[in-house]
């Protein structure tokens, strides 16, 4: 019966499988593929033309001294922990403010949401001209008589990651804070009205009993900061290009410019890679955590 | 206390939307001398007709108006195939599921978490391959490729909730996979497809990244154009038209995201929350 059976079994839910061709085309070749292409021709001293001559971890050890991909890693370092905690603090307190039962919620709400919907583009532009120290913030505290006022992170080599953050946070903290309002609004009405029986301050019940319960909405919300984070590429080109110098270059466009500019894909390659292994340590822990956790349930 | 808190927040908010408009609102003398935050003396709309038809980038002087055409012409046919694709795609994950089929949805998944980085380059050989590197059609297909793990996974959950009865019936009654897909799935999932078209509108609209590798000069998109003129070294600055451009630029999403309201949200809350 089940031999007989088995080669009608490829045109069982045919119209099926032809319409999920391109699925499979994208998961198998792009994705898989790709992927695997990249890697493999990492370990290859390809510059204009990829070619398959291997050169072992060549690419990496040029990699790991060259100073540029040094400040890379260390601006995406800094830019990666001051963003995780401030976009998840300051998108849990807003969130927090807004389901108070205040007036206006969807006022604040739309205003609080809006940078999301305006590009990287957009936005490093916008606060490259607020940053300006010669025509934005600076110049106006001056004008105003504070004549030794200095605040120029876009022309501080130092700071100017920190320039960049404040972009980033204007963007993408009003996400981060939709998602912790639904988080909020889910929890059970009777929980606030047990502490408040228990005359527990509201700031307390905030730490010790909504957080510790909200926990699926942050480890959500992690993930997304954390993918966003390591994607840090259209606005650092708007706002800085990576300037002033190298100061404020990071991974993503390390790749690009081997890539397709300097014409040494061995390179853009072999940061690529590195770009894929921090992902992989970053979300394997998770999604054991997570999915690993449910099978035990 | 609260509302006080609120409005200081919201100030950071609006801060660079108003500095924006006023700024674009005023002509270079007065930007030379006054301070960004104070309101236009002399009202102007050159700085925008100049945005729009007269900035340059590189030899090309008309202005942000041809990013703007090639961004409308990337927008159409990419959030049409995207949702497309990956409609039929949810849809046969969550009603005609096959051998392998989860694996390969599976796969998508882990796919929106790979870094672009490393799957750039093997997109344009296949590009180059198929003839449409640099061309219009090649960034339409990216845009089709990236979208899909997001897109599938919203249309497959949103199929999936749909009373399998439904689905059973109109097997019964002799509708195959395309029969339920059009009569059945398509006329009952209006709201999932208005969430996808705003959640790709915006996105791809957005889009820099894809733009700047896979089209060339006379066909980028308006956000790379813009960087272009904006962060160009030749010539005087020229802050007025810079931010009127930017906001020209920002306009769509910011319509879409105005009008949209609720529905907005529920887009970007599905697109994150699950992928």
């Amino acid at each position: 019966m089940e031999s007989a059976r088995k080669p009608l079994s490829v045109f069982k839910n045919l119209s099926a499988k032809i319409a999920s061709v391109p699925m499979i085309l994208t998961a198998l070749v792009v994705f898989v593929g790709g992927t695997a292409w990249t890697v493999l021709h990492s370990f290859t001293g390809s510059r204009l033309l990829p070619k398959l001559k291997f050169v072992g971890f060549d690419q990496y050890e040029r990699l790991w001294s060259t100073r540029r991909w040094l400040v890379s890693i260390e601006n995406l370092a800094i830019y990666g922990v001051c963003s995780l905690i401030l976009t998840l603090s300051i998108g849990f307190f807003l969130a927090a403010l807004l389901d108070r039962k205040i007036r206006g919620e969807a006022v604040f709400r739309t205003i609080f949401l809006y940078p999301f919907a305006l590009s990287f583009v957009v936005t490093g532009l916008a606060w490259q001209w607020i940053l300006n120290p010669d025509f934005g913030i600076q110049n106006t505290v001056r004008s105003l008589g504070w004549q030794s006022f200095t605040f120029d992170p876009l022309n501080n080599p130092d700071i100017v990651i920190f320039g960049i953050l404040i972009a980033g946070l204007w963007q993408g903290t009003g996400l981060i804070m939709v998602i912790m309002l639904a988080g909020l609004r889910g929890i059970d009405e009777d929980i606030w009205k047990a502490t408040r029986v228990d005359g527990i301050p509201t700031w307390k019940t905030y730490i010790r009993v909504i957080i510790p319960m909200m926990r699926p909405v942050f480890i959500t919300a992690l993930v997304l900061i954390a993918s966003g984070i390591i994607k840090l590429y259209d606005l650092v080109v708007a706002q800085t290009n990576g300037g002033p110098g190298i100061a404020s270059e990071v991974p993503a466009k390390y790749v690009i410019n081997y890539m397709f500019r300097a014409q040494n894909l061995g390179q853009g390659f072999a940061a690529s890679t590195m770009m894929l292994v921090s992902v992989i340590i970053i979300l394997v822990p998770w999604a054991y955590l997570e999915f690993g956790g449910k099978k035990r349930d | 206390m609260l509302y006080g808190t609120l409005l200081v927040v919201s100030l950071y908010y609006l801060l660079p939307l108003y500095v924006m408009v006023v700024t674009s609102l005023k002509g270079m003398p007065e930007i030379r001398l006054g301070n960004i935050f104070s309101p236009p003396v002399e009202v102007t709309l050159e700085p925008w007709v100049k945005a729009w038809a007269e900035a340059c980038t590189g030899i090309n002087c008309d202005g942000l108006s041809r990013g703007f055409w090639n961004s409308v012409q990337i927008l159409i046919p990419s959030v049409i195939l995207s949702i497309a694709v990956a409609s039929v795609n949810g849809y046969a994950l969550a009603n005609w599921k096959f051998r392998g089929s989860e694996l390969f949805f599976t796969i998508l998944i882990i796919g929106a978490f790979i870094p672009y980085q490393t799957m750039l380059y093997p997109l344009v050989i296949i590009l180059r391959e198929i003839g449409l590197m640099g061309k219009l059609g090649g960034l339409v297909l990216v845009h089709t490729v990236f979208g899909m793990p997001i897109l599938t996974l919203l249309f497959r959950n949103y199929f999936a909730a749909i009373p399998e009865e439904l689905f059973k019936a109109a097997r019964i009654d002799g509708a195959g996979f395309w029969g339920i897909y059009f009569r059945i799935m398509l006329p009952m999932s209006l709201p999932i497809f208005v969430v996808a078209i705003i959640l790709q509108v915006t996105g791809i609209w957005n889009d820099f990244l894809f733009g700047v590798i896979y089209t060339k000069p006379d066909t980028y998109p308006m956000t790379v154009q813009l960087n272009n003129i904006v962060n160009s070294v030749q010539g005087i600055k020229e802050y007025n038209v810079n931010m009127a451009a930017t906001l020209l630029t920002g306009l769509v999403p910011l319509i879409i995201y105005f009008v949209s309201g609720k529905l907005f949200v529920r887009g970007i809350a599905a697109g994150a929350v699950k992928g």
